[in-house]
């Protein structure tokens, strides 16, 4: 496989976090490492196990296939294998799988000398499944819970969630989420539509410097964050956004079991205006 | 002053964090669940378990009171002017009256509706409310029994709990008075009420959707019915509107929207629960309850009984629900007293009131333009 002429300077021993030397070593373009041993192990297996579900179930239809966790009288203890214990073992897995890979970012970041942003951002995201599937369902008492594994039955999931409270729009913690959501969006259309127009300038003209770039942004809002700056706040926005996401969902039951827009009485209540 | 505008904003953003915290009443485990889908559907019910226990508590039934005596003389002979009960054995029909004041008057006691120098007389309206409501108590036992209370049934307590005017009925919401030139107009929203859970939905919903009887039998449906739209459909203030209904349906039950509704298509029975049913049939027997019985009493109740606009006080899920999916969870209330599982309606025609109080639905004349002030001792609309 063909390496880039710079790639062979940052493939370096040492930098692993277990078993020394043992899978230090790259297959292809791709590092290995203990835990691309535990990924595979966990993915295949995690995979394997939806494929069973799969099979068990009514449908091969992709859009039905749905792997639920078990009643709620399971509550925290194993289900059988065909009434949610299959969701359990997926459930492992997964958490298996992510975190082996956040671990595997983490040596590659110790290989290369640089910062842990990239396993930290990954983790934030692992930080809202995790939320979902095991620290939700813990507080409240039951696996079940959790949200079931397929593409639309999770979604009915979501909306029956929802409903649970009544109206989950008044979730101050959603709010945050969405608004950071709307944010890093928008963010990145600007970012991007900025870094598309100084590299594709018309005919005949060089392409644009940084300069150029931040009097665009100062002459249209009056600022411009910079180059790295961009970068820094599109990382805080969009982990802001899954952070506030985790934070909607475990509000909601285990320290909130009514309608969300009775939440807001405290601001209703205030002594500014009672 | 840059400084000065931080640590201000930064002291209020402080205070506000402290106030919703401390305020805001947040929950914590450990919860109570239950289940009422498929798995994995999250159709479930959430409470804590200090919740539970507290509602459990507040909502037991009283204890019926010892069977009376058996003897042969009716009530309708031994006393003058019964006309609903007459059929009951004296003893049976003092034993009623009796539980009636522990049920809606016990402070008050007799007095409450009776003139005890001639306990026969209607003077007093509250005498000839509940004459109405003792009909209208075995008209939900007897009609509506299959449909809605099924064995629990109810009788006064259900709803007055020791109280004679039941903690939750509700008026027409004018919405805010006009006091100045300016009209407020709100389309009826945004006013954070507790009719509709403080949310901004439309308040006043329940004038329309059970005020009234005679009603379009699909106004509540707001869901197309087909893939596609194949006409205008309703506007989404109607939705809104319904929304507010449920809204009240949820905090009145003391349940949340998947007690009924798999919120993957509201609208479709096949994947509602049995209790949609239930509510369907609730919300009927509302909007008969107050056509029938709570709207020709307008005459009946004296001004200070009635709501802002001049109309009587009505009931809605809420009033015999009080926070529970089933009232005094579920006690079969009506048991002890067959006598209100019968229906009883006085002749149409025979007034059943000496100073001009109809019971039966007639075109009483409407409280003659009321000035819309609110009389002090009205219990207030709920805010």
């Amino acid at each position: 496989m063909a390496m880039l002429s710079f790639e062979k300077k940052y493939r370096v021993r040492g930098g692993t976090l277990v078993g020394g030397d043992l899978f230090d070593f790259w297959v292809g373009p791709f590092y290995v490492g203990f835990f691309g041993v535990t990924t595979i192990f966990f993915s295949v297996l995690g995979t394997a196990l939806i494929l069973y579900g799969a099979a068990i179930g009514p449908t091969w239809n992709i859009w039905q296939i749905n792997i639920a966790p078990p009643d709620l009288k399971y509550g925290l203890a194993l289900a059988p294998l065909k009434e949610g214990g299959l969701w359990q073992l997926i459930t492992f897995c997964a958490i298996g799988a992510f975190c082996s890979w956040a671990l595997r970012e983490v040596e590659i970041c110790r290989k290369l000398g640089i910062g842990y942003h990239v396993p930290f951002a990954f983790s934030v995201a692992i930080f809202a499944y995790v939320s979902l599937v095991v620290i939700r369902p813990f507080l409240m008492g039951a696996w079940g819970h959790g949200f079931p594994y397929g593409i639309l039955s999770h979604l009915d999931w979501v909306s029956n969630t929802g409903y649970q409270y009544l109206h989950f729009h008044y979730n101050p913690a959603h709010m945050l989420g969405v608004s950071f959501f709307f944010t890093t969006t928008f963010a990145l259309s600007l970012h991007g539509s900025l870094i598309l127009s100084s590299t594709n300038p018309p005919k005949g003209e060089v392409v644009k410097t940084p300069e150029h770039e931040d009097t665009f942004f100062r002459d249209t809002i009056g600022y411009s964050i910079g180059t790295l700056g961009i970068h820094r706040l599109g990382l805080f926005l969009a982990l802001s956004a899954g952070f506030w996401s985790a934070v909607c969902i475990i509000i909601s039951g285990p320290f909130w079991t009514k309608g969300w827009p009775e939440w807001w009485g405290w601001w209703l209540n205030l002594p500014v205006w009672r | 002053m840059k400084t000065l505008l931080t640590v201000a904003g930064a002291v209020v953003a402080l205070f506000l964090t402290i106030a919703m915290f401390g305020t805001a009443g947040w929950d914590r485990p450990p919860l109570v669940t239950s289940q009422n889908g498929y798995r994995g559907t999250a159709m479930a019910q959430v409470e804590t378990k200090a919740d539970a226990l507290e509602v459990k508590a507040e909502n037991k039934a009283p204890e019926a009171a010892a069977p009376a005596e058996p003897g042969d003389d009716l009530a309708g002979k031994t006393y003058e002017n019964v006309k609903v009960l007459q059929n009951l054995t004296t003893n049976e029909f003092n034993r009623l009256m009796v539980s009636m004041t522990e049920w809606v008057s016990p402070e008050q006691g007799c007095t409450y509706c009776h003139n005890t120098e001639n306990m026969a007389d209607d003077s007093l309206y509250q005498k000839r409310v509940a004459r109405r409501m003792l009909q209208m108590t075995q008209h939900i036992n007897a009609t509506w029994k299959e449909k809605h209370v099924h064995e629990a049934g109810v009788t006064c307590y259900t709803c007055h709990r020791g109280q004679p005017v039941p903690a939750n009925i509700w008026f027409t919401d004018p919405g805010p008075q006009a006091r100045s030139g300016f009209i407020p107009r709100n389309n009826g929203q945004n006013l954070a009420k507790e009719s509709v859970g403080l949310s901004s939905l439309p308040y006043d919903t329940l004038t329309e959707f059970l005020g009234k009887k005679d009603i379009d039998n699909t106004v509540i449906r707001v869901n197309a019915t087909t893939a596609l739209p194949e006409g205008r459909g309703k506007p989404i203030q109607d939705a809104e509107k319904t929304y507010g209904l449920m809204m009240h349906m949820s905090q009145g039950l003391g349940v949340n929207c998947t007690y009924c509704h798999n919120t993957r298509a509201i609208s479709n029975w096949g994947e509602s629960t049995p209790q949609r049913v239930s509510a369907w049939h609730g919300i009927r027997m509302v909007r008969d309850l107050n056509g029938d019985y709570l709207e020709p009493l307008q005459s009946t109740f004296p001004r200070n009984r009635l709501g802002a606009l001049g109309d009587v006080p009505k009931i809605n899920c809420t009033t015999c629900h009080n926070g529970v999916n089933k009232p005094l969870n579920g006690a079969h209330v009506v048991e002890a007293y067959p006598s209100l599982t019968k229906s009883t309606e006085i002749a149409a025609g025979t007034p059943p009131a000496p100073s001009g109080g109809t019971a039966v639905p007639a075109p009483a004349a409407p409280v003659p333009a009321a000035p819309p002030a609110p009389a002090p001792e009205m219990p207030a609309p709920k805010p």
